[in-house]
This record gives C-alpha cells, structure tokens and sequence, in this order.
C-alpha cells in the first residue's frame, strides 16, 4: 500500500494543477444550554421554543458565558496537540442578516482560546500532516426557510446562539479524499472526547470549503473562493471537484479567479456565486463591550489534560503494539470509537488477529449491508470472541466459521450452541480423515502418479476433495499433514 | 479624512440605512464636522499604550452548564410585528 | 406643611412609615401634580391607575422593612419594564412591551415603591437636550423668556424630579446623561462607578459606558435609591463584585481632611465666567469645611470628548443593530429582506441616531479601525491613566457639571459639535468608569441652576456621596421656579 502515490493533479489544456484546500470546520459544541444563554440545545424541536430573551436580542439583554463550553473547546484544542491560549477575547462580528438576531455574531476574531495545532491523517500513501491555525468559540445562527412560502421567508431561533467550534485548517489539503478523511479524523477526535457529536446530517459538523488551484510545482497560492456551510462529506468532495475544475477553465481561459464567497448546489452539483454576501465582507470586528477577556489558569489547562481520555492518535499506537495489527488495521479499527471498544473487547477474550481479521471482513460487511452502527451489530463482542475461540481450539474451522457466523447474524446466537445444534463441529479424529484420504487417493490413482512426478499443485485439488467427503468439516491442518505423509 | 458622497453611501449600506440626496447631502456635512472633531485625537502620542476596553478589573463571570430556560413560542413571538405563530416572517431573502 | 410632592423621597418614605400620611395620598399627590404638568412632556407613558391600585394595597398591607415602601417612582423610557411600553424614546420601539423587568427597575419595586411611569429621553439616550426624543422635547421647569430644554439624554426624569413629578427617579449616564440634565434643572444626579449598577434590562447605548443612577431631589435621596439599585448581577458579565454599603445611613457631612483635587485643565476654553465663579465658590465652600485642597493635572482632558465620540458611537452602531424590523418594534415594508431592513432603520431612527450609527459604523469599518478606533481606546487608557495618578494624591475632584446653564430649545440642534461639547466636563468620568455627582450650587445671572460635579475613585460612592451632603448642607440650594406650565 505505502508504494502508491499521491496523485491527484487534474489536467487541463496547458498542463497539470494541483487543488489548494483549506477547511473551516463547524462543530456544535456539546453542551446542555447554549453560549451565552440558559437555553436548551436539543436537535428537533419545535420552531422557536428554545429561544431565551439573550438568542432573541431583545433590548437590554446580555451574554453570559457557558463555563463548559470553554470546557470543551480546551479540551477539542488538547485533542488537536494545540496552543491553548491563557488569554482570549470575544469580538463582534457585525453583519445583518434574518437568522442573525443580534445584528452581529459573538466571536473570536484577534485572540482565539486555541492557536496552531496539527491533525495526522493516514492516506494509502502514508501518512499526511495537516496544520491547525485555530479553533475559537462562537455563536451559531438561528435558521431561515426559504422554500416554504412564495414571498416570504420564515426564521427559527432555536439553533441561535448554540455554541459553535470554528476549527480552521492551514491550507494544507490537497485532494477531496484527504478532505474527506481530515473531516473523519476531527470527528473521530471529538467524538472520543465527547465534545461534539458530528453528526452530519444534523448539521453539528458543517464546513466552509476554501479551494484555489495552482499549476503543479507552483509555490504560489491561487486566488481562493469559500464555499459556504456544506454538510456532508461526499458534498464537499463534489464541490470541491467542481470548483477545481470550474477555477481551471477560468485560468485557462486567461481570466481571473474572483475571490469570493460561493453556495454548492447538491441537486444540481455545481457552486454558484453568492447574491446575499456581495457586500458582507466588512464585518467591522471589535471586542464586545459585554464581555470581559477570558483568562485560563495554568492549572486549569493542565487538569483538563490528565483527564483527557485516550486519543485516537494514542489508541493506535496502543493497538499496534498490543494486538500486533497492521497501521492499517489499527487506524481503520480506531476511527470509530465504539468499533474501537468491541475491537478490543473481542480481541481480549479470543485472538486479536482473528478479532481483527473477522471485524474488518464479515462484521464489517454484514453491518455495511444492512446499514448499521456497530453499537447495533447483530453480533455481540462476547459472541464474536466465543466463535473466535471456537476457530483456536479446533472446534471449528475457519470456513464452518462462516457458516456459524451466518446463523449468529440471524439472532445473536451463543456460538457453542449453533456448532451442537447445526452439528457443524469440526472432526479431528485421526483415523475417520486417513480413511477418508485413503478413499480419494485411490480413486484418483492418476492424479497420484502426476503428482509424485512433479506436478505439485495438485496437492491442494486432494485437500478440497477430502474436505469435500467430510463435508466441510474435517480439521484442515490435520488433513494437510496427514496427506503430506501419504503423498511422500 | 473626508467622508464622500460614496462613503455616506458605503456605510448606510453596511449600517443597513436607506438613502435619498437630502440626506446624503446633510449626512457630508455632519459627519464631516464630527470626523474633524474626532481627529484631534492625532495629536497624541500612544506608541507603546494599551487599548483599553473596559474599566471592568475582574475576571469574567461564568455560569454553569445548565437549562433555566423554556419559553413559548408565543412569548418569543408576541413583540413581533410579522410572525405566523411558529416563525419569524420576513420578506424573501435571495441567497 | 407643604404639598407632599414637595418632600423628599427620605422625608416621604418616613412618614409613610410614621402613619404621617398613607401611601395613596402620596401617590395621588404626584399623579395630580403630574396630571396638570403634561405640558412639560416628561412622561411618555403613566401607570397613574395601577400606581394608586398598589398604594392602596400597601396601605392595607404594611411592609415597613422595605426602603422605598410607597414611592412612587418614574424611570427613564431606557429601562425594560414588564408589560408597560418601552421605547428609548425611539419610533423603532414604539409599542413594545417587554416580558422583562430590568434588573435596576426589580430592585426598586422589590424595595416597595411603585411604577409610576416611563420618562422622555433622547432617543437611545444619544443627545444632551432631550431634543431627539420621538414622542418631543421634554421642558425645564426652569425658564426665562424662551423655553429652555432640561438637559439630556435623561432630560424627562431630570424635570419630572425639578418639577416634582415623581419622588424621585433613575436614569443611565453614558457621557453625561444624568449629571448633566441634574445640572440644567437644580436637582442632583449619581453616576455610578462602571460595573456598580447592572445593565441587565437597560436598552444599550455603548455597553463599555452605560451606567445607570439615581436622579433626585438631594443626596440623602441620592444614597438611598444607589444602596437600593447596586449589586453585583449575575446577568451582567461586567457588573461588579464590590460590596454595597448602606450609603445612606453612613452619610455624614464631617469631611474635614478630605483631600480635593481641582483640575487646571477643566478651565476649557469657552467656559463662562458664572461657571468659573460657581466653582470658585465650590472651592471655599470646601475648604471652609476643612478640606485639603490641590491642584492636579489630568493632562488628557481635552481629548476625552473626542475620544468618547469614537467609542461610544461605535459601540451604538453595532448595539442599535438588533432594531431590524424582525422581532419586535417598527417594521417598513420593502420587497426583499435588504430592502425591509433599510427602510425599517431610515424611517425607524431619528436624524442623531443614525448620525451615530454612521459615524459608528465608519470608524470600525475596515482600513480606519486602527486610526480611529483603536487610537480611541489607547487614548481612553491614558485618560484612565490621569486619573490613576491624581487619586494617588486627592481622594475626590471638584469641577463644574457643564459647561453652560440650560439653552433654549432649538439652540444647539443643528450643530452636532456644539451639543456634544455640553459633555466636556463629564465624559471624563465615563472613559476612566468613576463615579460621579452632580449637585446643584447656584444660580447664574439669569436665575438657572448650575451645577458641580465631584468624581471619585472606583467604587469610593460613599465619600463621593459625603462630599456632596456636605457641600450640599453648605450651600442650602432651594428651587425657585414658578409652576408657570400649569
Ligand atoms: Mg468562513
Ligand atoms: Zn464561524
């Protein structure tokens, strides 16, 4: 795997460009109330039912910080091996807009909680650094409808004035797939320290894509556009596909990028410049008076990170070193938390390369084909690590294995009890596979002689023909030795 | 500094104001007196001074992670001068 | 005895307690009086009917614990006040009746005293003449051959407590709004130091200088109704932690030994002679008292009105954009959002408002924060600074109120520049956050009332307030206007 090359470079005409990205993820905190305000953060609720006086702006109303939040965002920026700054301060970002009920968002524009920071992501090309230059709190908006009357659009508060994570990349991406797996990564992370569900399809995680182009080998940047809040992955990819290439036809048609700011349109898959941020760019940042500087105690950092909870980063190496896996198998079985706790629960109680080897293939498939969780697999830890054990002592074979896997995707099955019911345990009796060996070798005498000349491959056609008679369950390193005797 | 015609109307825009001659007319005027005014500040040395914010010498209050809040949605909408009793209502936005 | 209307709001909550007189005879005694001084245009809306509702309860329901028990007390229209109209004397709020009680305003009523209705001010509270006000210019019960405006922006509570409209009142002072208008009308108005008093349910003018203060008749009323609204506020991130003290028990006039500063650069240009005399007469008042008198240097003065003319519209136009025609207030019509939104802030605010917000806008905009802005906050540091220095030596300063007694309307309203210099001599106090008293003093050749003012340290209210009785209890000022409105 690590032979293969980075490379994706997109032609055009007059030579070859290479994609410049740079993110500015969105991650809701995770919080019971809001920023600045008592309110309640649940997802799905009614339409403005979970807005305060403070999300409401109403005259004379102030903000008042929620302590977890900074909480979390310490935390998340520990989860990114960052800065965290001692000393930060809540600007206002000031534009109009109908979801935007103070007139100006609550921000932190000079002096973020979190500085620079770096996330380590695993391509089939080895690994892949990209930098953090800062995670600040601030304000979501509240959410605007435009399709659902013909002249009007309709405003919900209840999201106004959650708490958001604004974590901005270095325009350090290259490719939609290191995108892709840059987003998996900070997901992984948050989850793992339960600050931030990324839930996609709820918006808890969104992006603002920055794309520009440059011809390959050029240290230059390109002029940049910013695709606004797009909330999945695969979108991302395709609008940044779409933006890659529409930027190149400019280029090569000897005009200029315009820096501005863009909306990926998912039905028809193309981005189009936006109307309603033509002139929003003067966002006239000052710190709010409301609010007083946010000091953090050295204390106060360093026991927020001896609680940190393992990491992903730290789970692999954990993982490589005490299940022996593969720096694949570790970074596929880390990325998901709950696949990394089954993993290791499995793994303790069996063998932790069998347990790799059958989570990555059967379960993996079987939950990808019905479209589940882990934390919804049909097949419990304790079940898989029994069936493992089942394959360790001979009981069964690794091929019966299957069978007996099937039957435990049905109903979660005790693997003992399908093997004695289905009668599909393995036979190890020495003398029932020699007769059976005896049997095939004499019908097939011809095959014997070609063999005993030279033609060695044949050697696997006499085990399958064994198997055959036993119907699959005879004890295949047995046969194996068994026939190498006979066939000397 | 000098306020134009087009910075008057530059930051009516940004201050979401509407505009006509007159008061554009008035709004130089004014606005220029005041930035006159305003420029004496020049005269003084700050090299090396500290912004200052806020006289406020303490350290920021913070609450705790709770819900102390449910509203109605008839409460938060009854001020409203459009509204169809679950939103805001305003007119068509184009994005 | 005097009419009630005439007592102070000590003098009437003692014999409310005494069983003198009850508590509807007093609120009647204001609601009649206010009754037939509409034309001072004070009051923008009264809750004359359920003020004497509740003064008769209280009269069956006796709660002598309580410091304003059976006051009727008017506030300024800048504070929210649950179910009864508040406007900041702004079209663009016309008609909003908030589900909330400010916190200053809770206070007072919890205290026992009653709403007896919402005063006139500057629209926002951005002007120094009451002359911005949507709902008209508020009228000095003071008056020579013209009608004189009463100061602003708390322009109605200042007249209300001259003309004896309500017992007394609370107003917010960003760059003089209280002391000034206490000035123009013979009546004493606190600033309080920054952070003292919250601003929780205070309509924002510029967040980092909004204060609120009592407005009253004298500085015993002064001490009480601050121990009655001050407090740390739980709502408010910049409201401070200090202990309150009970300021109006510990009054004394003995303040011999204290040490008084005299600014030589409050002698501003164009200052009158009458204000230069009124201070001098300041000066021997105190040091007949016994006070130890200096001059001090506070270097920056001059630069503080310019510099409070960057900050506070600043803070205005970004605090002044939630009025979008959305959620509550005034709405235009318009064919998209951008369109509502302009029309709703053209023909919502007023001329002075959106001066502000502009010129608001313009020094925070991108390529000119940091030459007007941000220069603004340095040099609000080194004013800051002055008065660090000067309270290591002196533990008040004495200076004039104003500039100028009170101007007839119609005087200043056409030069911005010269209605904001009204608020050279108390700007300062608002830029470095120190408390601040006006006390009247005297008259000028034309029978208006001046002021002084005396400045303190951070959170020093209490011998700021001494200060005051003493010179107060010295000087023996008495209001001398005729009830000519009636
Ligand atoms: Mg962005
Ligand atoms: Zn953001």
């Amino acid at each position: 795997m690590s032979e293969k090359q980075f490379d994706y470079y997109l032609k055009g005409e007059k030579g070859e460009y290479e994609v410049v990205i740079g993110l500015e993820v969105h991650a809701q905190v995770l919080s019971k109330s809001k920023l600045f305000s008592p309110s309640e953060t649940k997802f799905g609720s009614e339409p403005n039912s979970q807005v305060s006086l403070v999300d409401a702006a109403m005259p004379g109303m102030l903000p008042v910080i929620n302590k977890f939040c900074i909480e979390q965002a310490v935390k998340t920026g520990l989860g990114l091996n960052a800065q965290i700054n001692s000393f930060s301060k809540f600007d206002r970002k000031n534009y109009f807009y109908a979801d935007l009920p103070q007139g100006y968002q609550i921000s932190q524009f000079k002096y973020p909680i979190v500085g620079e920071g770096k996330v380590i992501l695993d391509m089939p090309y080895g690994t892949k650094e990209v930098g953090i230059e800062r995670l600040h709190l601030e304000q979501d908006a509240g959410k605007s409808m435009h399709d659902q009357d013909p002249n009007n659009s309709y405003v919900d508060l209840n999201r106004s004035g959650i708490a958001l994570m604004e974590i901005v990349s270095k325009p350090d991406l290259r490719s939609p797939s290191q995108v892709g797996e840059y987003i998996k990564k900070l997901r992984s992370i948050m989850r793992y320290l339960n600050t931030c569900d990324g839930n996609m399809e709820q918006g808890s995680l969104r992006a603002d894509v920055n794309v520009s182009v440059r011809k390959k080998g050029s240290k230059e940047f390109g002029t940049r556009c910013e695709i606004k809040n797009v909330n999945s992955i695969k979108f991302m990819q395709q609008a940044i596909e779409y933006e890659a290439r529409r930027q190149i036809d400019v280029i090569e048609d000897g005009k200029n990028i315009d820096q501005e700011t863009r909306l990926f349109d998912t039905k028809k898959q193309e981005t189009r410049s936006m109307r309603s941020k033509e002139d929003a760019h003067d966002y006239r940042y000052f710190p709010d008076p409301d609010l007083l500087p946010l000091q953090l105690e050295e204390g106060y950092i360093e026991n927020l990170k001896k609680d940190l909870p393992e990491l992903p980063d730290q789970k692999k190496q954990r993982l490589i070193s005490d299940f022996k896996l593969s720096s694949y198998e570790a970074s596929v079985i880390i990325s998901d938390q709950a696949v990394s706790s089954y993993y290791e629960e499995v793994a303790k109680n069996s063998d932790y390369k069998l347990a790799a080897t059958w989570l990555m293939g059967e379960l993996f498939a079987t939950l990808n084909k019905e479209g589940k969780e882990i934390s919804e697999s049909p097949v419990s830890a304790k079940n898989l690590a029994q069936m493992i054990n089942l394959i360790k002592d001979g009981t069964i074979s690794g091929k019966i294995a299957k069978t007996v896997f099937e039957e435990m995707v049905k109903h979660d099955g005790d693997p003992s009890k399908i093997v004695e019911e289905k009668g599909l345990k393995q036979t190890s009796d020495p003398n029932e596979i020699e007769n059976t060996i005896d049997k095939i070798l004499s019908s097939n005498q011809d095959k014997v002689q070609q063999y005993k000349s030279g033609k060695e491959k044949l050697f696997g056609f006499f085990v399958g023909q064994v198997m055959k008679e036993m119907k699959g369950k005879g004890n295949p390193r047995m046969i194996n030795d068994i026939l190498k005797n006979k066939l000397k | 500094m000098t306020i134009t015609k087009n910075t008057v109307k530059k930051i009516s825009k940004l201050s979401r104001i509407a505009t006509n001659e007159k008061f554009e007319k008035n709004m130089i005027k004014d606005l220029n007196s005041i930035l006159k005014f305003i420029e004496q500040l020049n005269e003084v040395k700050t090299d090396n001074v500290e912004p200052l914010a806020s006289t406020v010498d303490q350290e920021l209050i913070k609450r705790e992670d709770k819900v102390s809040l449910m509203n109605k949605k008839k409460d938060i909408l009854s001020n409203s001068p459009a509204d169809n009793e679950n939103f805001y209502v305003v007119p068509k936005v184009i994005e | 005895m005097s009419e009630i209307y005439n007592l102070t709001l000590c003098q009437i909550i003692e014999k409310i307690k005494s069983k003198e007189i009850s508590c509807e005879e007093v609120t009647k005694s204001f609601v009649n009086r206010a009754g037939k001084s509409k034309k001072l245009n004070c009051y923008i809306e009264d809750t004359f009917d359920q003020a004497l509702k509740k003064s008769k309860d209280q009269d069956n329901k006796f709660e002598s614990d309580k410091k304003l028990f059976g006051a009727p007390i008017a506030v300024k229209d800048l504070f929210c006040t649950k179910g009864v109209q508040t406007t900041a004397s702004s079209k663009m709020l016309e008609g909003f009746k908030p589900e909330y009680e400010s916190t200053v305003t809770s206070k007072i009523w919890n205290e026992g005293a009653n709403l007896l209705g919402k005063l006139n001010c500057d629209e926002y509270a951005m002007g120094s003449s009451n002359e911005t006000s949507h709902f008209g210019n508020v009228i000095n019960p003071y008056k020579n051959d013209k009608d004189l405006v009463p100061g602003g922006s708390s322009g109605g509570s200042a007249s209300a407590v001259a003309a004896c409209l309500t017992s007394a009142t609370v107003g917010t002072d960003t760059g003089g709004s209280i002391r000034q208008p206490a000035s123009f009308t013979g009546t004493v108005g606190l600033k309080p130091t920054y952070g003292r008093c919250s601003r929780w349910g205070i309509v924002a003018f510029a967040s980092s200088l909004d204060q609120a203060g009592p407005m009253t008749k004298d500085v015993k009323d002064s001490a009480l109704l601050l121990e009655v609204i001050a407090g740390h506020d739980d709502k408010d991130s910049t409201s401070a932690q200090n202990k309150v003290e009970p300021f109006s028990q510990k009054l004394k006039k003995d303040i011999k030994g204290l040490k008084i500063g005299i600014p030589k650069e409050y002698k501003i240009d164009g200052i009158s002679k009458e204000i230069l005399n009124l201070w001098e007469k300041g000066v021997e008042v105190v040091k007949s008292l016994g006070c130890d008198v200096k001059e001090i240097s506070l270097p920056h003065t001059r630069y503080a009105l310019p510099t409070y003319y960057i900050i506070a519209p600043a803070e205005a136009s970004s605090n002044l954009a939630r009025y979008d025609g959305v959620r509550y207030g005034f709405r235009a019509e318009g064919k998209d959002l951008i369109e509502m939104y302009e029309n709703t802030r053209s023909l919502g605010f007023g001329d002075e408002v959106k001066r502000r917000i502009l010129i608001g806008t313009y020094v925070l905009s991108s390529g000119y924060y940091d030459a007007y802005y941000l220069k603004a906050q340095r040099v609000r540091r080194l004013i800051k600074n002055d008065f660090d220095e000067a309270f290591k030596k002196i533990d008040t300063i004495l200076t004039p109120t104003t500039p100028s007694s009170a101007f007839a309307i119609g005087e200043n309203i056409d030069d911005p520049i010269a209605m904001y210099l009204n608020d050279v001599l108390t700007v300062p106090a608002n830029l470095a956050g120190l408390p601040a008293i006006s006390i009247p003093a005297g008259y000028d050749q034309n029978n208006l009332p001046l002021g002084l003012q005396l400045i303190g340290k951070p959170f020093d209210e209490h011998t700021v307030l001494n200060n005051a009785f003493a010179i107060e209890q010295s000087i023996n000022f008495k209001s001398n206007f005729k009830d000519w409105w009636m």
